[in-house]
């Protein structure tokens, strides 16, 4: 520093660039206001060397007299009172030589013309000569040094215009001074850093260097410059003290350094660290309401700074630069890294401390920053950026904190002379309050001071502080840290002796870590709590969170045991008088893991054991023997469908209900698991008929879901859940006495009450120790078993799919007991019936089972049978068994059709008779049979149904060869069973003498496989006459072909054959035309039809049929018509028409018409059909012109003599309808001719199947093929 | 030189966190469990970004006395904390990447694990021992 009267310039850090003034000083006074006033109204760019950016700058200036003294002397490096630019007003003989002498080139001569003076003159010495002379004179290289200002007082446009070049000029050179001046310090500066490696070389005297740039930056308002200088020492400091403090031990070259500095070595620069190495005298803390702490600077200039002077002085600077750049966050970000940093320095270089005093100097300078911070800032701006001062409110509360406990004041007693003495030394270090802040009332020195001074001040100052902390916590939402303060606070609680203050932060925390699941933190906070607990006997609480650590595997087996026993001695105390057992929730003690039923199906009938094992974890670290443990059960009479038809869900194949794995002391994991839906079913009767009013479904714990709901963020602490645990009295539970739960599993067995029927649901575990009761409130999933009551049941249902009629067959009858016991001499009576008889041989077994199936025994069935009712006495059978036999009956086929009587079975029913239906599927029909049952447990009687299935259908047709007559029967198999077949037989029922049936037949057995016909046929042969009608019987016998030992069964078949004689033989004959040996394709043939009596008409037939007696002859009309219905032929002309027979033997009647045949080939012949016409029901005689037309034996006449028909078609169709119709409407309606079909077996087609050859149409068309 | 290395879960519940076994296990879990604050702050200071803009890397969360706590968020939101040593000055930010970077491969190979059900606390050996040289290396 040059003097001491500059030092206030300094201090105030309000100066500015020095100009000196010289010649002129009158006029000089008279601009100076002017010129410092406009000196920095325009900027400037500062184009800056090593590649800085430029920068616009606005430039100020001292303006001061111009002395010599100003001047600097050679060496010294002060910038601050470094004269920048010189100037010379006017006349400058003597001034610069001076400059010169001094090596100064920063100059300026301002020549000011007044325009007075210029008029004045004439003309003779031009006015410009003077400048030029100037010029000459001084500035013989530098012609830009030279000014000349035109009457700058004067307010013209030309005076004006000088001035602003003159202000730029002098801008411009000012810059340049700067430039120079600046860029010639900067390279002495790196010199001097590229030195630092040379012994003797000082950090001290580098910093000064350093510093005095920051100075001139600061100076012309470059903060942000300035603050680099700062941050490039602080750095170089910093890498010093690291490698320092790695030391010989481990030199780190390879570490990262910014390109300004280089390696340092400890062996030969570091030195000068000794001064910093010495130990800790004063720990006053940061100071920072001054701009430079000269106390300081004075220090570090002379080298006896200390470390934290050093960085101190620093962070001072560095905080009054960031706040000019109104950056005061980074403030508050860099003083935390500072603090932290000093901590670690002092510790590497293992600078001896006393005991607290960081903590006093952190302490300090925590609260000196949020103080400068809180003066730089108003409230709101403070409140938003809580999270950049909440670390630092921290940090100095932690270090409260400890100097507390550090001097005594936690403890209840107070501080021990030992810790006053402590207090003493670190107060002493404080040194005395700073001027600045000796009149305010809250300065950090004085908190310090006043919180180390007694236990009650210390209380206040730390709670203060602490819940400052708090409140930012949670106003930014960082909770977490905040319930890390509040577990701080609640230590220190715990050490004052308040716990219930302390319990408050500590179920806060407790809440957070459980939410997210940490498990150490849960543990070691629920370790706190139950020292609270037991401090403030809230014994059931305390209990319940002993319960949980005991369970905790966090915890080592000491700890555990130690918990554990806890409750096993509160457990084992005599109750005082009340015997209130003290319910705990069981999730700490023990895990339920599975439940299972045995049987599986957790369905029993009633009185039925039902065992249920359940599988129980004990959380606990050592055996604990349980009194008692009590599995409620809540009954509802609901009857359940019996036998487990509808099986729970949550019910395992073999009966195992699993629990899901919850851990209690860890928390859920993946978030809290919200407590399972209780749900039960209510119904309202009415009292006197016990008929539902209305039912409903009532949720229990609704109070537990909505409030999750309500905080999903927060756990119901286990304490607090514990008091909601109310124990259930069910009139029914699962009881098991004395049992000794071991660590790990357990399994228990119960036996589940089943006396009455109902639904039983498994609500609560309860374990009881002693006076302590571990509950477990809810079961879930819910688990229940029902127990049934059941009415006895009897089926009877065949053993084989279907039950065929004819044959013996097995049917198996079952009776569930159920409720019912059969006793000795219980008998069921079953009515007989013809149509089924049952077939007992003397010995029948039943078997006996139980409920699950399982066969326990077996019992002969004795069976009578009596005239009416077959008794079937049972054997002894218990309850809820069933009851197996079989028997044979036996279904007779129906011949005939069932006559419709109805018997009266012996018992007075009415009998249902047997129904024939036709099975559509298969076929076969039908037979149901009903038999009735009588039990013993009921009054009523039991009616079963039996369908028995015809294994045969049976068919007739009648054959016809000429006159000679055969009867074929058709029988077919429509069972799925294959039988033997054997002696078929074909009987006249009338027993006509003079008929006889040849059987055409095998003799030999025959198989009728399932699905399949056997054809027999007989010839009818008749001696005299023959018969008009037939009346046969088939008869067959059949047994199943695998079984060709039993006996074979009947089976019989009636029919009725009617019109057996032939009337007529119809022959055709096709002839080619004429000329032609052949037919041939497109061409017409002749077709002739010869129509012939074959006999004469029988006595019946007379009867029967309508004759004409015409001319003497007995004729009949009959119609012919000529079909082809596979299109092989066209008929030309009528392809039908009537022709008049004569009754008698061998008359013939021919009819010839015109066919083409279509295709070439064996065609088959057309078939012709011939039908009765009966004419319409007018007398036979009245039929003149149907007796022409068959003179005529003309078709087209034929259409006359039907009148009105439009053509043959049309009357055979009405016909047709009219044949079918009966004869009685026939008579009522209009009268029609109508057609009447014969029997099969009356017409005989000699020409049926026969052909005749076509030869293809003769060719005219030629295809002529080319080969070349 | 990490001397504790957590990895949280989405819902903030930790997947696994080891800590040398020198020092006090609790006070880490303490300090990881309260660098969640930071953590959530600063992803939803990143959150407006654009997803793909946006760096895992969470840097410095907030420095101790002691320690410094390194945060690192994956995309589905699962948190890496690695606490360091404050003593230990030659550790770089490209380092503490680095690290993270390791610790998310890794913890990207447990996921792919057919038999590790996401959720579940991390057991893998390849997984500690990755941690353990993390842990290792310059002490």
């Amino acid at each position: 520093m040059e003097s001491h009267e500059e030092k206030p310039i300094i201090y105030t850090m309000e100066n500015k660039p020095i100009v000196t003034c010289a010649g002129d000083q009158n006029l000089f006074t008279g601009l100076y206001g002017l010129l410092s006033q406009q000196l920095p109204r325009e900027p400037m760019e500062w184009r800056r060397s090593y590649g800085r950016a430029p920068k616009m700058i606005h430039l100020e200036a001292n303006f001061v007299q111009f002395k010599e003294e100003l001047l600097p002397k050679e060496g010294n490096k002060a910038l601050l009172t470094f004269p920048f630019l010189h100037i010379y007003w006017t006349d400058c003989c003597r001034w610069q030589g001076a400059l010169r002498l001094h090596g100064s080139t920063d100059w300026l001569v301002v020549v000011v013309e007044s325009d007075g003076k210029k008029k004045n003159k004439t003309n003779i010495l031009p006015r410009t000569s003077i400048l030029d002379k100037i010029r000459n004179d001084f500035c013989n290289k530098q012609s830009d040094r030279c000014v000349a200002l035109l009457d700058p007082l004067k307010d013209s446009s030309r005076s004006q215009e000088s001035w602003n070049s003159f202000l730029t000029k002098l801008r411009t050179l000012l810059l340049m001074s700067f430039t120079k001046n600046l860029g010639r310090f900067e390279d002495d500066m790196r010199t001097l850093r590229e030195k630092r490696t040379e012994p003797g070389w000082s950090f001290c005297d580098y910093f000064m260097v350093q510093e005095e740039l920051a100075f001139v930056f600061e100076m012309l308002q470059q903060y942000e410059d300035a603050l680099v200088q700062y941050d490039e020492l602080d750095a170089l400091f910093t890498q010093y003290v690291l490698n320092f403090g790695a030391g010989g031990r481990n030199v780190h070259t390879s570490v990262f350094i910014p390109p300004v500095m280089s390696v340092v070595r400890r062996a030969d620069g570091a030195n000068w660290l000794g001064s910093f190495c010495q130990p800790v005298r004063a720990w006053s803390g940061l100071l920072l309401r001054r701009p430079i702490d000269m106390e300081k600077r004075e220090v570090i200039q002379r080298g006896e700074a200390s470390l934290l002077d050093l960085r101190s002085y620093l962070f001072s600077r560095q905080c009054t630069l960031l706040i000019f750049l109104q950056r005061p966050w980074e403030v508050t970000q860099r003083a935390l890294d500072l603090l932290h940093t000093c901590v670690q320095e002092l510790r590497l270089l293992e600078v001896s401390v006393l005991q607290g005093a960081l903590d006093c100097w952190v302490f300090l300078s925590c609260l000196e920053v949020l103080h400068r911070i809180e003066g730089c800032c108003d409230r709101s701006q403070l409140e938003a950026n809580f999270s950049h001062t909440v670390g630092l409110w921290t940090y100095a509360t932690e270090k409260l904190k400890s100097l507390g406990y550090m001097c005594g004041l936690v403890s209840e007693n107070g501080p021990s002379s030992e810790e006053l003495n402590r207090t003493v030394d670190l107060l002493a270090g404080l040194g005395t309050e700073k001027p600045e802040t000796v009149n305010s009332l809250q300065s950090p020195y004085k908190k310090l001071k006043e919180a180390l001074s007694s236990v009650e001040a210390f209380e206040k100052h730390y709670l203060e502080l602490s819940h400052a902390a708090l409140e930012m916590y949670r106003a930014i939402g960082r909770l977490r840290s905040g319930r890390l303060v509040g577990k701080s606070l609640a230590e220190f609680y715990m050490r004052k002796g308040d716990p219930q203050m302390a319990q408050t932060f500590l179920q806060d925390a407790l809440k957070s870590y459980t939410a997210e699941g940490w498990s150490l933190p849960i543990t070691h906070t629920r370790k706190q709590i139950a020292e609270c607990q037991k401090q403030l006997q809230k014994t059931e609480d305390y209990l319940q969170t002993s319960a949980l650590l005991a369970s905790d595997a966090n915890l080592s087996d000491e700890e555990r045991k130690h918990f554990c026993q806890e409750i096993l001695t509160f457990a084992s105390q005599a109750s005082e008088g009340k015997d209130q057992c003290m319910a705990l929730s069981m999730t700490a003690f023990a895990q339920l893991r599975e439940l299972q039923f045995h049987p599986s199906a957790a369905t029993v009938h009633i009185g039925a054991a039902l065992q249920l094992e359940l599988r129980l974890c004990s959380l606990m670290p050592v055996p604990v023997h349980l009194e008692q443990l009590v599995c409620t059960v809540l009954y509802s009479e609901i009857r359940p469908a019996p036998a487990g038809s509808q099986r729970r869900p949550a019910l395992s194949p073999d009966g195992t209900v699993t629990f899901p794995a919850t851990s209690p002391s860890r928390g859920a994991a993946p978030g809290p698991a919200a407590p399972a839906l209780e749900l039960q079913e209510i119904q309202d009767r009415s009292p006197s008929d016990n008929a539902l009013n209305s039912t409903g479904v009532v949720c229990k714990n609704v109070h537990l879901l909505m409030r999750i709901n309500d905080n999903p963020a927060s756990l119901d602490p286990p304490s607090a859940a514990a008091s909601a645990i109310t124990v259930e009295d069910g009139a029914e539970m699962l009881k098991a006495n004395d049992v000794t739960l071991l660590p790990g599993n357990n399994s228990i067995i119960f036996s589940a009450p089943s006396l009455k029927a109902g639904s039983y649901t498994l609500r609560q575990l309860c374990a009881t120790v002693g006076q302590v009761q571990f509950v477990l409130p809810h079961i879930y999933p819910i688990v229940q078993y029902d127990v049934y009551s059941q009415d006895p049941q009897l089926t009877v249902e065949p053993l084989t799919e279907s039950l065929l009629a004819g044959l013996p067959q097995r049917v198996k009858f079952t009776i569930l007991t159920g409720n019912y016991t059969v006793k000795k001499g219980d008998a069921l009576q079953l009515s007989n019936s013809d149509s089924m008889p049952i077939l007992h041989s003397s010995a029948c077994s039943a078997c006996i089972l139980t409920s699950t199936g399982d066969q326990v025994g077996e019992a002969s069935v004795s069976i009578q049978s009596s005239e009416k009712v077959t008794s079937i006495s049972l054997p002894q059978t218990p309850p809820y068994h069933t009851l197996e036999f079989q028997l044979e009956v036996l279904c007779h086929i129906p011949s005939a059709p069932a006559r419709a009587e109805s018997e009266r079975l012996t018992n007075g029913e009415v009998r249902h008779r047997p129904k024939n239906r036709t099975r559509y599927n298969s076929g076969m029909a039908s037979i149901d049979q009903k038999v009735s049952v009588d039990c013993p447990w009921s009054i009523y009687s039991t009616l079963i149904s039996l369908t028995f299935y015809t294994p045969f259908k049976a068919q007739h047709s009648l054959l016809s060869a000429g006159k000679r007559k055969y009867i074929q029967v058709c029988l077919r198999n429509v069972s799925d069973t294959n039988f033997r077949l054997a002696n078929q037989t074909l009987a006249d029922h009338q027993c006509t003498p003079s008929l006889q049936l040849l059987s055409l037949n095998a003799k030999t057995h025959q198989l009728v496989y399932s699905k399949q016909c056997v054809y027999s046929l007989w010839e009818v042969k008749w001696a005299t006459e023959p018969p008009s009608c037939l009346q046969c019987v088939f008869t067959a016998s059949f047994s199943p072909a695998d079984a060709p030992d039993t006996a074979l069964k009947p089976y019989r078949y009636e029919f009725q054959i009617e019109r057996v004689t032939t009337l007529y033989s119809v022959k055709a004959e096709i002839q080619p035309a004429v000329g032609e040996q052949h037919c041939h394709a497109g061409a017409l043939c002749r077709l002739e039809v010869s129509i012939t009596r074959v006999m004469d008409p029988s006595e019946a037939e007379r009867e029967d049929e309508e004759y004409t007696e015409s001319e003497g002859l007995r004729t009949t009309k009959l119609m012919y018509e000529v079909v082809d219905n596979s299109s092989n032929w066209a008929v030309c002309g009528k392809s039908s028409g009537l022709v008049s027979m004569p009754v008698a033997a061998m008359a013939t009647h021919k009819v010839q018409m015109e066919v083409m045949p279509l295709f070439a080939g064996k065609l088959p012949f057309p078939s012709i059909k011939v039908s009765k016409y009966l004419a319409h029901s007018a007398p036979p005689t009245t039929q003149p012109e149907a007796d022409s037309c068959l003179e005529n034996d003309n078709l087209s006449l034929l259409d006359k003599g039907l009148e009105d028909q439009g053509d043959t078609a049309s009357l055979r169709s009405r016909g047709s309808v009219h044949s079918l119709g009966s004869g009685e409407q026939q008579q009522r309606g209009p009268p029609m001719p109508r057609l009447e079909s014969f029997s099969p077996g009356q017409v005989f087609n000699c020409s049926m199947a026969r052909q005749v050859l076509v030869l293809p149409s003769t060719d005219d068309h030629v295809l002529e093929v080319n080969v070349t | 030189m990490a001397v504790c290395v957590a990895v949280i879960a989405k819902e903030n519940y930790p997947l696994y966190i080891r800590s040398v076994p020198t020092q006090n296990e609790l006070k880490f879990h303490y300090t990881v469990h309260t660098s969640l604050d930071v953590v959530e702050e600063k992803v939803s200071a990143v959150g407006k970004a654009l997803p793909d803009q946006r760096e895992l890397y969470l840097g410095l969360l907030y420095p101790t006395e002691d320690y410094k706590v390194y945060g690192y968020v994956t995309n589905s939101k699962v948190k890496f904390v690695i606490v360091v040593d404050s003593s230990n000055t030659s550790l770089r930010d490209n380092e503490i990447r680095s690290m993270f970077r390791k610790l998310h491969s890794s913890f990207t190979d447990v996921m792919c694990n057919p038999f590790y059900n996401p959720g579940d606390t991390i057991q893998s050996k390849s997984f500690d021992s990755i941690v353990s040289a993390m842990m290792v290396q310059s002490s």
